[in-house]
This record gives structure tokens, C-alpha cells and sequence, in this order.
């Protein structure tokens, strides 16, 4: 028996479709899904034995490892459960002042013209005492480094020029209603939720800051790994499998109508189906535009917990928590995902193996080959919207050349 | 915990007193009722200086009036992450941070978060001032989850009961039984068909409701 926390988003599929659809069953493997509503919640019944793994926000899962807030429980990601898929969405008030139409032809707003046009704004709030004010889901999230990522670079310093503030996914379209927040950056679909409601516009997806973002991760205590290998190697291959069935085109409404369920999203199957079929609805009244990049479950060994994405997260949680970089830290961090234990558990199946554990980020502008040791793997443009390029190998140079 | 002999409890509870008279706790929990016992208890114990967070009201803004030492949550409430951040943040509080949690204590750790209590203290604050507000609580959660299973225990009982009235006298109405031979009636069809009487009796209720005098 195996639990796995995880909190209601589209990108809990892979753990709920390896119950449901019976590949978790196919390999010996009984899940019990438990749901929680916060990501303070899924971490401490994880770290206290309610549940055995979680599917969990990859910055957690390090700050928890490092201790950050708390005192240090080392875990372990043997699996990524995908890459992207979150939106920055604006309110409707906010999005008018950056000129967004709500029209049915105006695709996503370009990151760089976006971002001149915010900072003009957010000047004129923070003059007049009421900053601009953005929801990320929590404080170590992706989505709160993605959103800075661009802030900054964009010129907006998200600490003084605007407020960052934590809303946990099944609240954020709420906050965005209620005025509480101008912006949200938050992952499916609950951006949507709130474009149906009429009270957000998607300005853009975090893929156009990152086009290889490392998303959620399968989360374990690194004990339960250590004396658990076998089951856990079972249970990896039950997600790949459920992976590879997820973004098979003929599944797609099967995985709308069980992950739209109330005892998981409890969301309309429709605003569920967008976002597993890469259709985005930006407005209210527009048609869902198919953006091909928005979302990975699978493609292109996107379930690898690559350790240069481990780095990424640490180089950023150092910049944001305004903490010195410590080698021995970073090289902490890159250890708790685990490729070995990906590599071992997926010997001799369909699942592409990378040659290596680690990689330049943000590197590739075109579809490149790189090395297998089992599959042909071809990987895609990785940019960053700035164009710059992460060493894991560098990162106090590459923190020296950011902008503050 | 607690030692268990009383007079050695008592002792205890009294050094714990003295120790923990000013520090100041407050309680956020979603369920009024709840944060109500486990204050009286702390009350009650004379453990510390108790502030009841509105769950309707401005979340940090109260904290931040209140400035507390210890902050008990309900493990499920919705503004964990929020709460969580405002304390990395916070430049009014002195920075709590998630509780316990040395090796040490993984015991009644666990035993908090069994019980549905999540604990946030000022860093620095002497463990052992700690251990009998966070040991009460989970007591107090404890009992407050035995109070409900009971009342919800209460209130089936109670339906099952007006469902095998009302379906005895439909029965004693509609085929002329007097009470005893209604009641024998369902109680036999439920031993054959393996089912309980109240859902039998229910049965009856809702079809005659739905079919009428037919």
C-alpha cells in the first residue's frame, strides 16, 4: 500500500490515472490517494507518516530537504511528474490597464512588451501606496520563481516594486474575484477557473519564461526510499506508464472526466480537458488558443529528475530567500532528486534514458539529439525568455549576472 | 508527556504554570467550537495568555495585533501556506517556525499531527514551556474529534429510529399488522436480504412516499 498526497490540479494525473486506469494495480502496486487543500499540509503528512509520497511542488521538496522554515527532513524526487503548465493570469481591471483585449484574436502577450508595460503600472500603484499585488501558491514554488524570474528581469524588483503573496491553488481564482490580488501564477485549472468566472485574463503560460520548467515531483522521504527500493521502483513504473497513457490523444477525455471528479479537481470536465490537450482559453469570451508547449507529462524524458534542475531551483531559492550560496548546500539540493533510482527502476522498459544526470539549462534553441543509454532522445528549445543559459556547475556567476 | 501518576502530574502541571504564564499562544482554527474548548483547556490549565484568532476576520492583521509566541492551526486549515509565509516574512513577529520536529520529539510530533494539530513557535522558546500547551492540545483535538463521531454517531441513531416508526406505521396501516408484527416483519426481511433494519425501514418510507395510496 502505498499513499500519495497531492493537492486538487491537473497535474496530480499521473498518480491518479496509475490508480484509476489500474497500471499501479498491473505492478503489484496498491495507491491510496489522499487530498489536501494546502501544500503545508501535503509536506507534513509526508514528513509524519500519513501518507508515503507526495505529489509536490519541486522547490518544496528541496527547501524541505535543506530546512529551510524548519528543521531539515532530507527527501528524495526518483520522478518528475511534468514540466510547465502554469499561467500568469491577470485580473480583468489589470489586464485592461496593460492593453490585453479580451478579444477572440489577441493571443499571449510577449513576456518582454508585457513586462514594460507592467512596470509602467506597477510605478503609478506603488506611487500612489496601493502595489500591485500577485498570488504565487507558495513561497517555495515554482511559480513564485518563474514569476520573479521575469519580474526582475523585466526590470520590476519583486520585492519593492510589487507584493508577492501566497494563495494556495483551490484559492486563488477566489483571491483574484475578490480583489485580494491583481495577478495570479498558479497551475490548472485553476487559471482557467478564473477565466471562466470572468474575473482573470491569461497574460501568459510560465512556459514562455521557461520552456522546460521542472514542475511537480513525486516526493518521498529519503528513508522510505532506502527501505522501500522495491516498491518504490513499482511505483515509478506505474507513472511512466500512466505518463505514457496521459498523452495519448485518444485518452484525453477518459483522463478529463476522472481527474474532474470531486473527490480529485472537482472542476467542470471541460476546463480540465483544455489543459491536458495544451488549448488555452485566455479570456471569457475567446476561443481556446493550442499552445504546444504549455504542458509535459511525458515527451522528450520530461518524468527525469535531471539534477541541473534541482540546481536551477537552489540557485533561485538562494536569490529570493537572500541567503548566501553554499556549495555544500547546492551539491544537497542536487541530491534530492535521484536519477538512479528513474534509471534503475526503468531499465529494459519503453522509457527513454538520458546519458547524463546533469545539463546546461537553457541551452537548446532548436530540437537537438542527445545521448541515450536506452531510446533516442531529442530535446527542445529549453530558453529562457531572456536568452540567458544555467551552468549548475557556475551558479555564483550566474547569480552575479542576474539582475537584482 | 505528562508523567501519569497523579501527584507527580500535578507537580508538573504547576511548574508549567509558573513557566508558562506569559507566553502568549494564539489559536486559528476553522472550527469556532473547537478553538473554544481547546482555549478553555489552556485557560483552564493556566497555560499562558490566549488570543482566538477570527477565522472570519483579517487573518494577519490579528496576528500581527496579537504578536503570540506559539501558534496553534488545525492541520487542515486553508491558510497554512499563507500563514506559513507570513511567518518567513514578518518583520512584526519574531519569525515562528514550524514546530518540534527534532528527532527527539518525532513522537509526539507525530501524535500532534495524528490529532490534526499543526504548532508554529517563536524560535528559541525553551522546549520543555512547549510541551504542555502543544501536549493539552492534542488531548483537547482528541476529544473534540471523539465529541463529533459521537454527536454524528447520535444523530444516525436517531434517523435510523424515525425511519422504523414511520416505517412501522406504514406497515401496520397498510397491511392491518399491530406493532409487534410490523417490527417482526422488517426485522425478518432484513436478516434475509443481509441488509440493516433502518435501511429496510427506509426503504419502506421512501416507496411509500413515492408511490402514495396506490
Amino acid at each position: 500500500m502505498v499513499r500519495i498526497g497531492f493537492l486538487p490540479l491537473v497535474d496530480a494525473a499521473l498518480p491518479i490515472l496509475a490508480h484509476e486506469q489500474g497500471f499501479a494495480a498491473a505492478e503489484g502496486v496498491n495507491i491510496e490517494l489522499v487530498r489536501d487543500m494546502t501544500w503545508a499540509t501535503v509536506r507534513d503528512r509526508l514528513l509524519y507518516g500519513h501518507t508515503d509520497a507526495a505529489h509536490l511542488i519541486a522547490p518544496l521538496a528541496i527547501a524541505t530537504s535543506l530546512g529551510r522554515g524548519r528543521p531539515a527532513v532530507p527527501l528524495s524526487v526518483p520522478f518528475v511528474l511534468g514540466l510547465n503548465g502554469n499561467a500568469v493570469t491577470l485580473s480583468t481591471a489589470l489586464a485592461a490597464a496593460v492593453e490585453l483585449g479580451g478579444g477572440a484574436d489577441e493571443g499571449l502577450a510577449d513576456p518582454v512588451v508585457l513586462g514594460e508595460r507592467l512596470r509602467t503600472v506597477a510605478a503609478e500603484r506603488a506611487a500612489a501606496g496601493t502595489r500591485l499585488r500577485f498570488g504565487v501558491v507558495h513561497r517555495y514554488s515554482s511559480h513564485n520563481y518563474m514569476l520573479r524570474y521575469w519580474l526582475a528581469a523585466v526590470g520590476i524588483q519583486p520585492d519593492r516594486d510589487v507584493e508577492i503573496v501566497v494563495t494556495s491553488p483551490p484559492f486563488a481564482a477566489d483571491a483574484l474575484a475578490a480583489g485580494e490580488v491583481d495577478g495570479i501564477c498558479v497551475g490548472e485549472p485553476w487559471n482557467s477557473i478564473a477565466v471562466d468566472r470572468g474575473v482573470g485574463r491569461i497574460a501568459m503560460v510560465t512556459a514562455q519564461i521557461w520552456r522546460r520548467g521542472v514542475e511537480k515531483v513525486l516526493a518521498l522521504r529519503a528513508d522510505t526510499v532506502a527501505e522501500r527500493g522495491d516498491e518504490v521502483a513499482a511505483l515509478i513504473r506505474a507513472l511512466h506508464r500512466a505518463a505514457a497513457h496521459f498523452v495519448a490523444p485518444d485518452t484525453a477525455e477518459d483522463s478529463a472526466a476522472i481527474l474532474s471528479r470531486p473527490e480529485y479537481c472537482d472542476a467542470p470536465p471541460e476546463t480540465v480537458l483544455r489543459a491536458i490537450t495544451d488549448r488555452v482559453r485566455l479570456a471569457r469570451d475567446a476561443e481556446a488558443l493550442h499552445i504546444p508547449d504549455f504542458m509535459f507529462q511525458y515527451r522528450e524524458a520530461a518524468n527525469f529528475p535531471w539534477r541541473s534542475q534541482a540546481a536551477w531551483l537552489y540557485s533561485q531559492m538562494t536569490r529570493w530567500d537572500g541567503t548566501p550560496f553554499s556549495a555544500a548546500e547546492a551539491k544537497a539540493a542536487e541530491g534530492v532528486f535521484r536519477p538512479d533510482l528513474y534509471r534503475a527502476a526503468l531499465a529494459g522498459s519503453s522509457a527513454t534514458l538520458p546519458g547524463a544526470s546533469s545539463k546546461m539549462e537553457g541551452s537548446i534553441g532548436a530540437a537537438t539529439g542527445v545521448g541515450a543509454t536506452q531510446g533516442r532522445l531529442i530535446l527542445g528549445s529549453d530558453r529562457f525568455f531572456d536568452g540567458r543559459a544555467f551552468d549548475p556547475d557556475e551558479i555564483p556567476a550566474y547569480l552575479d549576472g542576474l539582475a537584482e | 508527556m505528562a508523567p501519569d501518576d497523579p501527584r507527580r502530574r500535578a507537580a508538573w502541571f504547576s511548574a508549567a504554570v509558573q513557566h508558562n504564564a506569559g507566553m502568549r499562544i494564539a489559536i486559528i482554527d476553522t472550527s469556532t467550537t473547537r478553538a473554544a474548548i481547546i482555549s478553555d483547556g489552556l485557560r483552564d490549565a493556566g497555560l499562558g495568555d490566549l488570543v482566538l484568532i477570527d477565522p472570519a476576520g483579517p487573518l494577519l492583521a490579528q496576528l500581527e495585533a496579537a504578536r503570540p509566541e506559539v501558534v496553534l492551526v488545525n492541520l487542515e486549515n486553508p491558510s497554512r501556506d499563507v500563514l506559513e509565509d507570513f511567518f518567513a516574512m514578518s518583520r512584526a513577529l519574531a519569525r515562528p517556525i514550524a514546530m518540534f520536529v527534532d528527532q527527539s520529539d518525532a513522537e509526539s510530533t507525530a501524535a500532534a499531527v495524528d490529532a490534526g494539530v499543526s504548532a508554529y513557535i517563536v524560535d528559541g522558546l525553551a522546549k520543555q514551556r512547549i510541551k504542555p500547551v502543544l501536549d493539552l492540545a492534542v488531548r483537547r483535538f482528541q476529544a473534540f474529534a471523539r465529541l463529533q463521531k459521537e454527536l454524528a454517531e447520535a444523530k444516525s441513531a436517531l434517523a435510523d429510529r424515525q425511519a422504523v416508526d414511520r416505517a412501522k406505521a406504514i406497515l401496520m396501516k397498510r397491511r392491518g399488522l399491530d406493532e409487534p408484527a410490523a417490527y417482526a416483519l422488517l426485522r425478518n426481511h432484513a436478516m434475509q436480504s443481509n441488509r440493516r433494519i433502518a435501511e429496510i425501514a427506509e426503504a419502506i418510507v421512501t416507496s411509500d412516499a413515492l408511490m402514495g395510496d396506490l
